[in-house]
């Protein structure tokens, strides 16, 4: 694995196959009776967003619309019908990191990861966002990695962070 | 019943049912609530999203949202206080922070919900005026135009399409400010479950969802509004004509009203710009040198009675035929069937229906007495099981695929299709036996093989109502599930809970319509089905009975009116003496006792020089006929060939004589849909040029052979057909104002028939009879591999004459494409969109391939809609023995890549 990361845009990596769409809605048990959120939930996790020929596959075994189905997934936040990184990392915006400088802090991930806000690695293991608050402000500057926390960040803590968390989840 | 409720609203009193809810109970008072997101008409559950329908109850606290709280007894309501005009003005004023203030050129003003609300709350601008939505108008497709920036996100759309045309092709999309309605992103309109219908549209209380077409044509108040019955398939649906400046700006549909409640199709909706298309034929043409020339009227019809006569005279009238038309009134198919009878001599009087039809009429006679669909359109709703074998319903009659989705959706309903494609309705059914085509016959046997194995048939009502039934039980006994499995290719299990589904079904209703008809076997076909509704008591009550989808607007009645060569109007027969002294005597002539030739016979006659002239009224046998090529020859080989028609058909073109005549739209009339209700047909514009409604021209040329034929209007016509036909007995105009009224209807006090057989069938006794597989005429061999199946698609009807001079219908689908299943397209090389040669023993055809898992390994589909790649040319006309149907259904054929171009 390299350092060298990419934005999306350069690149996206090729959707699940009929197959594996079709294997994964097989072990669920995907049928008319199944809870649609919760079906929805765990393709997620699988693909780690909502790919539309999932989407229509899970139309056809459930019977429920199409139309019905994108109406749910384009409601909730939750859902995701790009593609995206397995990990999201979430930089905090709020005013008490501010003032403690959460601007060095994002720029040293963006510049770690080469990604910009909203965008996602070229090896899709991580996904930038930014948060108005995580309701930490004792941690200030903060940032989260799916649902770990970070504090008293500095450039060179988010980059051994990054580094570690890396070779961790490789 | 529970008694009735009293409350007060507004300080009167009202008396409604338990469970009205106050908004229909002020209704009964007159009081019409303020609502937007609420269609009454429509008979949907409320949503009560829009809160304009708020009132105060006393004692309540809070407004309640009128449209879903159910009334109480001494409820006290106010619909109208100081408090509920200042909430209803603040929502309106919260509707209009975002929405344009272009009254006055928005399409919908005059007819919109938000204007005449703010016009009513004297809202004259929005304290909250933020931006406005900056999306421009979207129009995927060529009707459906949708404006965000106009929505007011009141979800009536989106009922009408899940709930009541049950397409579920748009939804709510996204949240807060970016909300508005879609289809699955990634899908164009064509791409998606939309059929088009336009509906939404009908029901959009604003300008958000309008039709492209009608942009600039006028706005409410100056349309010219009249109510007819649509030209297309055979349901007969209601349209309101919407006119301005001597043209059908557009369709609408009013909820409620007709047939279909308000509900229409994208035909019926889009599809009648074909009345002003400047091919329209506006003058007679007379064929001089080789070439169609104008002519006038007095020439045209001149010649057609002089060279009419000539020919009667020297050959005898049984070398003259005509085709009456489907697409023509009630009145003038009798009129067309009279001038043949009484007029020309001869019972060679035929139609289309002979084409689609003919078995049902024949087979559903013999087994029960009546030739008709036996229950009613709204009836499939009540049904428990719905058996839909051989109709493609939701493509070929939408209304009624609707009705069937929408019953199996409520969770009532379970479906059954047998059907040799997945067809949409396939997806709402709980079982789908693909059955190979023309094996319908084994597939019934068996089925009914299982209901006797299991015990389930009613055996009170085989004892009380029928007869034959111990010959019905030995014929299927042979028939196990197993067995029909390998001449049906329906896996025997399949088989048997279709069998235990459909028996065990409290009320169960069978819908066939050409997949059934179409076949050699067709009469046997239509016996079996009325096999198995009688051998499980499913028939003669409401949501039960065997129900043949009629394919035109009025083949029903043309059938009745007697345009069919054994038999007069009402079924009368020809050969019946009784019968012919009885009409030789009303129409004053002498009449033929010989039973005519058919359709199919008719061509044939003229090919062997036996039949001299034909006298085509509306239809188009070079393309709806079996092998055109043979029908071609046959046309070319007749001294005189009249047809009497809307455009220059592919038939006119071969005409010695063409006769312009009248559209639906321009005159008045009567159709008799497919569940035998006869509605009113309202002139609505002048017909262009010199063209005559067919009627007048009947008349005029009847008059010139020497035998008087005038009436004033087509009223007089009817009352006539009303002294003759004791089915149409007691059918006035002046009883058709609302809603129409279903034969039998024998006197003017008979309220029609909404279904029959109740109690005792037409013939007294229902009769079975035992029937034994017939494979088809034409098997697959090595030369010709496959079997060819001809069709219809939703856009388009018949030989495409109207529909694909529609500027919507032809856009959608501007070309015919052939179904064929990816893994015979993968072994013959075969890519989508590709031209494909395809070639039967008549004849060949090229157009592209469609390649869809519709269609069974080894099988084809095509529609016949098109003049460019006629399906009829590689068709057979083998013939039904007792129906002379040809097996449109089924013939052998070869596909291969079109040979590379040789210029």
């Amino acid at each position: 694995m390299s350092d060298t990361s990419a934005t999306q845009d350069k690149s996206a990596p090729a959707p699940p196959s009929e197959a594996e769409i079709a294997s994964l809605l097989d072990s669920l048990g995907v049928s008319p009776d199944s809870n649609l959120i919760g079906v929805l939930q765990d393709v997620q996790d699988q693909f780690g967003y909502l790919p539309p020929a999932a989407l229509g596959e899970l139309s056809r075994r459930t019977r429920i619309p199409l139309s019905r189905i994108w109406g749910v997934v384009s409601f909730y936040a939750q859902f995701y019908t790009e593609p995206r990184g397995r990990h999201t990392i979430r930089c905090c915006r709020g005013t008490a990191c501010h003032v403690k400088g959460a601007g060095r802090v994002l720029d040293a991930v963006q510049r770690e990861l080469d990604i910009q806000d909203g965008e996602m690695t070229e090896d899709l293991m991580f996904q930038l966002e930014t948060v108005a608050c995580l309701g930490t402000c004792f941690l200030a500057p903060a940032m989260m990695i799916d649902n770990q926390y970070f504090g008293e960040l500095t450039p060179r803590r988010v980059q051994s962070i990054l580094r570690s968390f890396r070779a961790e989840h490789a | 019943m529970a008694d009735d409720v009293t409350l007060t609203i507004d300080d009167r009193e009202v008396s409604v049912p338990p469970g009205t809810t106050i908004f229909n109970a002020a209704r009964r008072l007159g009081i019409d609530i303020p609502h937007l997101c609420y269609d009454p008409a429509l008979g949907l559950a409320p949503t009560s999203s829009c809160r304009l329908c708020l009132v105060e109850v006393e004692g309540s606290g809070n407004p309640v949202p009128s449209c879903s709280h159910p009334v109480a007894p001494g409820m006290i309501v106010q619909t109208n206080t100081p408090h509920l005009r200042e909430t209803r003005r603040l929502i309106i004023e919260l509707l209009l922070s975002d929405h344009p203030h272009d009254c006055l050129t928005c399409e919908k003003a005059g007819a919109c919900d938000l204007q005449k609300y703010a016009y009513a709350c004297g809202v004259k601008e929005s304290r909250f005026a933020s931006e406005q939505v900056a999306v421009a108008p979207v129009q995927d497709g060529p009707a459906i135009v949708y404006d965000r920036s106009k929505c007011i996100l009141c979800g009536r759309c989106v009922q009408v399409c899940h709930e009541v045309q049950a397409s579920r092709a748009i939804d709510f999309l996204g949240r807060g400010f970016d909300t508005c309605i879609s289809l699955p992103p990634g899908q164009t309109r064509d791409e998606s479950a939309c059929a088009e219908c336009g509906n939404c549209i009908d029901v959009c209380p604003t300008g958000a969802l309008t039709y492209a077409g009608a942009e600039g044509g006028g706005r409410a108040w100056e349309f010219e509004q009249v109510r007819t019955i649509c030209p297309y398939c055979g349901c007969g649906c209601t349209l309101v004509l919407n006119i301005h400046d001597g043209r059908i700006v557009h369709i609408t549909g009013e909820p409620g009203l007709g047939v279909s409640k308000g509900l229409l199709c994208v035909k019926g909706r889009f599809g009648t710009d074909f009345v002003g298309h400047e091919q329209r034929l506006t003058e007679p043409l007379i064929r001089t040198g080789g070439e169609l020339v104008p002519a006038t009227w007095d020439e045209a019809l001149g010649l057609v009675a002089e060279r009419l006569t000539r020919i009667r005279d020297t050959h005898g009238p049984d070398s003259i035929a005509g085709l009456s038309s489907a697409k023509t009134t009630n009145e003038e198919n009798y009129l067309m069937q009279k001038f043949m009878r009484a007029v020309v001599g001869t019972n060679n009087v035929d139609h289309c229906a002979r084409l689609c039809h003919a078995s049902t009429v024949v087979g559903l006679a013999r087994a029960f007495g009546s030739g008709a669909m036996t229950n009613s359109m709204d009836e499939f709703e009540l049904a428990d099981a719905i058996f839909v074998i051989g109709s493609n319903t939701t493509e070929c009659h939408p209304i009624i695929g609707a009705a069937i989705k929408r019953a199996v959706l409520s969770g009532k309903t379970t479906l059954i299709v047998a059907d040799p494609r997945a067809i949409e309705l396939t997806e709402f059914a709980a079982v789908h036996m693909q059955q190979k085509g023309g094996t319908d016959v084994a597939l019934a046997n068996a089925m009914m093989h299982v209901i006797l194995a299991e015990g389930l048939q009613d055996n009170s009502f085989l004892a009380e109502r029928t007869e034959g039934f111990e010959d019905l039980a030995r014929a299927v006994e042979p028939y196990t599930p197993e067995m029909a499995a390998k001449i049906t290719g329906v896996p025997a299990a399949l088989i048997a809970e279709s069998a235990c589904i459909y028996a065990k079904a409290e009320a169960a209703s069978i819908i066939f319509s050409m997949g059934i008809t179409q076949h050699t076997t067709g009469t046997d076909n239509v016996l079996s089905l009325a096999n198995l509704a009688m051998l499980t008591g499913n028939i003669g009550r409401p949501g039960t009975g065997v129900n043949p989808l009629r394919g035109q607007n009025n083949v029903q009645g043309a059938c009745d009116l007697g345009a069919l060569p054994n038999v007069y109007p009402g079924y009368q027969k020809v050969d019946d003496e009784a019968s012919r002294q009885k009409f030789q005597k009303a129409w004053g002539a002498k009449l033929s006792p010989n039973v005519g030739l058919t359709v199919v016979e008719m061509i044939d006659a003229a090919a062997d020089g036996r039949l001299k002239a034909l006298y085509v009224v509306g239809e188009n046998p070079m393309l709806s006929d079996p092998d055109l090529n043979h029908v071609e020859e046959a046309l070319k080989n007749l001294d005189l060939l009249v047809v009497q028609d809307i455009f220059l058909s592919e038939t006119a073109q071969l005409a010695d004589v063409v006769l312009p005549a009248a559209s639906f739209a321009e005159k008045d009339g009567t159709f008799t849909n497919t569940e035998r209700r006869v509605q009113r047909v309202r002139k609505a514009l002048d017909a262009p040029g010199q063209a005559l409604p067919d009627w007048q021209i009947l008349c005029d040329l009847a008059s010139r052979m020497g035998y008087e034929m005038h009436y004033d209007h087509p009223s007089a016509i009817q009352d006539e057909i009303a002294s003759v036909t004791p089915s149409y007995g007691g059918i006035t105009y002046d009883r058709l104002q609302e809603g129409g009224l279903q034969w039998p209807c024998p006197d003017r006090e008979h309220p029609g028939t909404p279904y029959l057989h109740k109690g005792k069938f037409a013939r007294g006794l229902g009769k079975f009879h035992a029937v034994e597989f017939i494979p088809p005429r034409e098997p697959p061999d090595d030369e010709y591999p496959f079997v060819l199946s001809t069709g219809r698609v939703l856009q388009h009807f018949h030989t495409g004459t109207m529909s694909r001079r529609s500027d919507v219908l032809d856009t959608l689908v501007s070309v015919g494409t052939i179904e064929i299943h990816p893994d015979d397209a993968a072994r013959l090389g075969i890519a989508d969109s590709e031209t494909v040669r395809v070639a039967s023993r008549r004849g060949q055809i090229e157009l592209p391939a469609r390649v869809t898992e519709r269609v069974a390994p080894g099988t084809l589909f095509l529609a016949f809609h098109y003049r460019e790649a006629p399906a009829n040319r590689l068709t057979i006309a083998a013939l039904d023995p007792i129906a002379k149907i040809p097996e449109l259904k089924v013939c052998a054929v070869r596909i291969e890549p079109r040979p590379a171009a040789k210029s």
